[in-house]
């Protein structure tokens, strides 16, 4: 057992990743000598070289194009996209070539890039450094959605979506690098599959439906409420794409009470598509429609606001209260 | 030898040419190149096949049998050169007018005719013939070009990547970040520009105020301007840029001189912007003829060969007529295949619905 920051963990993992297979290469801006602005590189260029860890130009659409053409050639890139906001320029490439060359080549093209993005807000940062853009993706057919929320599975999902001959958007929750947990770094058998949700707390009344950053604000609520007597079940999504839906629908059915939570715009966000699939199949077992909490149909606000903009533990079990009102 | 084969007002560019368009040769103190009468008249007949292969296709879309084709009309030389400069080891990236290319990669043309006719969006291997599918998206394909190339660097082999483009393509920014790759990487890789003169309807001066070859130098690597309907000229220059992204001198663009003779693809209609008279012009430097004249000029072959070139095309065409005709629409459930290369639950799960609410009309 080895305690590590949830960006340990990433880095720990991409090591193992490039240990095992040498055509593993991370590519980004930053990624070398200063080890990317979250260090969640760092070492690794100095470790493995100029040639494995690729300080690229500043320039997204260029680093997911020649990360293409790297994979075309039979290598494995793991691109990083330095915050959430700088995807955009990028999205060209992962739209229109990364999720649709596998089924244009009718499967005769793999290609195993993993596309990590820092995500959400939180950390006091200016515009476009806060935002959760995962949406955009999850709509995209030929891509792999995931959010790890915690180090043990930050260590353990980044070798998967590497191992991965789809491509993966890794989605990291930036305000929880930091955050310390032990790791077993020796067994795999711990592991969980990297398209599967998991129940990180069990619970009688109402399903929390979380990914990302705001697990752990769900785990707070939920030990909150318990205080009230209320027992809620905090379902990590981990996969948005594909969802794991047999979990979350015997979550659901158990309950009968559904409050979704993300960082990003609930219009049109990642927790329509959770509530309109939990109607169709678990309808007769709802208690009260399927709630959301997340973001305003705001642009992400200034950080002076942000505490405002994001859901935490009250808004939640504010949610929660209005389950029971129905 | 420098001619002036500026279309409009434009300061005459220099332009590598071997072979003028009355057949005559010419040299050039750094791009000559030997040919033997056997490569010529080689030469002469891919130049031959593809444009049929081109003819028939516009002729299938006019019959209703390709919902659209994208004519290379004009730009056969440009394509057969540069194509013919590959070795096998070379990797190829087009756009979605290199029928050429394809030709001298070994791609069954009919294979060409399935994204256009709709039944695939690129029915063959790339790995296969080291020739990538067809590119949509403008200048997307530039920079997965140059991660090919980089890819090639650290394979430590001893290989070249090609990518095509047109002129209009100059303006993405893909392609200028894959300059930028490709220079700072010093990446084994040709960037070759068809410019035909046209994007759609827009004219070359609504992308660049320069010479695009001259736009090389400023992201730090050679730029070649070559006459892109002398295929000597195109198989010399795409030759010696191959070989030096081969040996590690990095990338050359070549901006390859041609023109469009055609409608920029079948549901285009040129006659609304452009005028008449500069089809004219350009149709007198038509790469067959001149390779033609040159054959005759010499004797490197009489009326018999010119005739067996000609039935060979006959036959070439109606093969891909009957072959094109043959071609089976996709089944239904066809949609989800391939779309991931490992199971995906959401995937299987629409299939499976899908394929139940099929069967209940069939019962
Ligand atoms: C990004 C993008 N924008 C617009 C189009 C529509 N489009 C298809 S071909 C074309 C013109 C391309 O001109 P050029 O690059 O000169 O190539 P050419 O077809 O003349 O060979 C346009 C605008 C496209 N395919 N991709």
């Amino acid at each position: 057992m080895t305690v590590l920051s949830l960006s340990k963990a990433l880095n720990e993992g991409m090591r193992k990743a490039m240990e095992d297979d040498p055509k593993v290469l991370i590519m980004g801006e930053d990624v070398g000598k200063l080890g990317g602005v979250f260090r969640v590189t760092d070492g690794l260029q100095k470790d493995f070289g100029e040639d494995r860890v690729i300080d690229t130009p500043l320039a997204e659409s260029g680093i997911i194009g020649t990360a293409i053409g790297l994979a075309l050639r039979g290598y494995r890139p793991v691109c990083e996209i330095q915050f959430d906001g700088f995807v955009f320029p990028a999205a060209d490439q992962i739209i229109t070539q990364l999720a649709k060359m596998p089924m244009r080549s009718l499967g005769a093209i793999k290609l195993p890039v993993v596309v990590r993005i820092p995500c959400g807000g939180g950390i006091g940062a200016v515009e476009h450094h806060s935002e959760s853009p995962e949406a955009y993706f999850t709509h995209t057919a030929g891509l792999r959605v995931v959010a790890c929320s915690n180090p043990a599975d930050a260590y353990t999902m980044i070798q998967q979506a590497i191992r991965s001959d789809d491509p993966v958007l890794f989605f990291e929750p930036k305000r929880r690098y930091w955050e310390k947990a032990e790791i077993d770094t020796t067994s795999t058998d711990w592991w969980t599959p990297l398209h599967a949700a998991k129940v990180v707390r069990p619970g009688a009344h109402v399903t929390l439906l979380a990914y990302g950053p705001m697990v752990k604000t769900c785990l707070e609520a939920a030990a909150a409420a318990e205080d009230d007597g209320r027992s809620l079940e905090v379902v990590d999504l981990r996969s948005l794409n594909p969802l794991d839906e047999p979990v979350v629908m015997d979550s659901v059915r158990r309950t009968g009470r559904v409050v979704v939570v993300h960082e990003a715009p609930v219009n049109s966000g990642f927790g329509a598509e959770l509530a309109a699939r939990i109607t169709e199949q678990c309808f007769y077992h709802l208690e009260a429609p399927v709630l959301r909490v997340g973001g305003f149909s705001t642009p992400y606000p200034p950080s002076k606001l942000e505490e405002h903009y994001l859901p935490d533990l009250d808004r939640v079990l504010d949610a929660v209260d209005r389950t029971f009102g129905y | 030898m420098t001619v002036d084969a500026s279309r409009g007002a434009e300061a005459p560019p220099e332009l590598v040419q071997l072979l003028t368009p009355e057949g005559e040769r010419v040299e050039h103190p750094d791009y000559d190149i030997d040919l033997t009468p056997e490569d010529v008249r080689s030469l002469y007949r891919d130049l031959v096949l593809v444009r049929r292969i081109d003819l028939e296709a516009v002729a299938l879309q006019r019959q209703g049998e390709l919902g659209i084709w994208a004519s290379l009309l004009g730009q056969e030389a440009a394509q057969i050169g540069s194509g013919r400069a590959l070795t096998d080891v070379d990797m190829a990236f087009p756009t979605y007018r290199e029928h050429g290319v394809a030709w001298c990669r070994d791609v069954d043309p009919v294979k060409l005719l399935g994204l256009f006719r709709g039944v695939n969006h690129g029915g063959w291997d790339p790995k296969e013939h080291n020739f990538h599918l067809y590119t949509i998206v403008i200048g997307s394909q530039t920079l997965h070009a140059v991660g090919y190339a980089m890819g090639i660097q650290r394979d430590d082999a001893t290989a070249a990547t090609i990518v095509y483009f047109g002129d209009g393509a100059t303006s993405q920014g893909d392609v200028n970040e894959s300059f930028i790759w490709a220079s700072v990487f010093n990446a084994p890789i040709v960037f070759f520009c068809q410019n035909n003169q046209w994007a759609i309807s827009e004219p070359l001066e609504k992308q660049t105020r320069i010479p695009l070859y001259r736009r090389a130098s400023g992201f730090g690597f050679p730029g070649i301007r070559v006459d892109g309907n002398d295929v000597f000229a195109c198989l010399a220059v795409t030759r010696k840029a191959l070989e030096a992204a081969r040996t590690g001198q990095g990338p050359t663009l070549i901006e390859a001189f041609t023109y469009r003779m055609g409608a920029h693809t079948t549901t285009d209609d040129p006659t609304r912007y452009r005028v008449a008279s500069e089809l004219e012009a350009w149709k007198l430097k038509d790469p067959i003829e001149r390779v033609k004249a040159y054959l005759f000029r010499n004797e490197l072959a009489d009326q018999a060969f010119f005739d067996s070139i000609e039935a060979e095309a006959d036959q070439l065409g109606a093969d891909l007529r009957r072959r094109c005709l043959a071609m089976p629409d996709p089944e239904p459930l066809d949609i989800f295949d391939h779309v991931y290369s490992e199971p995906h639950a959401l995937i299987d799960r629409e299939r499976a619905q899908f394929a139940a609410y099929l069967e209940g009309f069939e019962r």
